[in-house]
């Protein structure tokens, strides 16, 4: 499934996507940054409630194919453009990290 | 004698929130020399977690990326406070970090674990008060 794809979902909003053709090749969830660089995976999505500025460099660094925000934590316009610059793709949920990991495990 | 590219960083300790500029320049150059992109992780994650410390720990200091033939080469020199105990500060879970760098996600004490995990070799001179040397390196 491509991060696009994901966002055809109404459950999960785009907060920005450069980088849409992404694929998502399974999920991490997590809010300690070095366990995020430690244990995730290329491809991966990488499930949050984070939003500071250093989840770009970690997403960026870790090479996950995209940022899942849940319980609709939001962003700071700063946080976006950098994203946005960056090229890192990140999309928002009202689910919880658990029953957002399990949804997406259904459509990969 | 093979070519040796060198790429030299000031690290900002004063801009927590700009630190892993010289990381993500590195990840950039290192994709334009068209490397394996699990390298490049490895390689920018380690130094990430390395620059953050210095911010964190030491007031900045400077990065050297050295890329050889067979391997890259990552020294991070600072001149902060040192580590007393090198072996305690290498066990996940130990972190000196203060409270507000772990609200921001950070200070989880898995950064030199990180960095020991994503390199193939990693040595750590510290001497308390003078400052701490951290050479890694990568084989290609």
């Amino acid at each position: 499934m491509t991060v696009y794809e994901l966002s055809q979902n109404s459950q999960f909003n785009v907060l920005t996507m450069p980088e849409p053709e992404r694929v998502i090749n399974g999920a991490y969830v997590g809010d300690l940054l070095s366990w995020v660089m430690g244990k995730a995976q290329y491809d991966n999505i990488w499930i949050t409630i984070m939003s500071n500025i250093n989840v770009v460099a970690v997403a960026s660094l870790s090479d996950v194919s995209c940022v899942l925000l849940a319980e609709d934590v939001t962003l700071d316009s700063e946080v976006l453009n950098t994203a946005k610059e960056k090229g890192i793709n990140i999309l928002s949920t009202p689910l919880a990290a658990y029953e957002a990991a399990i949804t997406i495990s259904g459509m990969i | 004698m093979s070519e040796i590219l060198n790429f030299h960083f000031q690290v900002d300790g004063n801009d927590f929130t700009s630190a892993g500029q010289a990381s993500i320049q590195i990840k950039k150059i290192l994709r334009r020399l068209g490397l394996d992109p699990e390298i490049i992780r490895r390689v920018s994650i380690a130094m990430y977690e390395g620059e953050i410390n210095m911010v964190i720990h030491a007031h900045g200091g400077e990065a050297d990326v050295n890329v050889y033939e067979d391997h890259i080469e990552i020294i991070l020199k600072d001149n902060g406070p040192g580590i007393k105990d090198i072996e305690q500060a290498m066990q996940e879970g130990f972190s000196t970090a203060p409270d507000q760098i772990r609200s921001l996600g950070f200070g989880a004490g898995m950064g030199l674990p990180n960095m020991k995990r994503y390199t193939d070799d990693m040595k750590i001179e510290s001497e308390v008060g003078v400052g701490t040397t951290v050479t890694m390196c990568v084989n290609l």
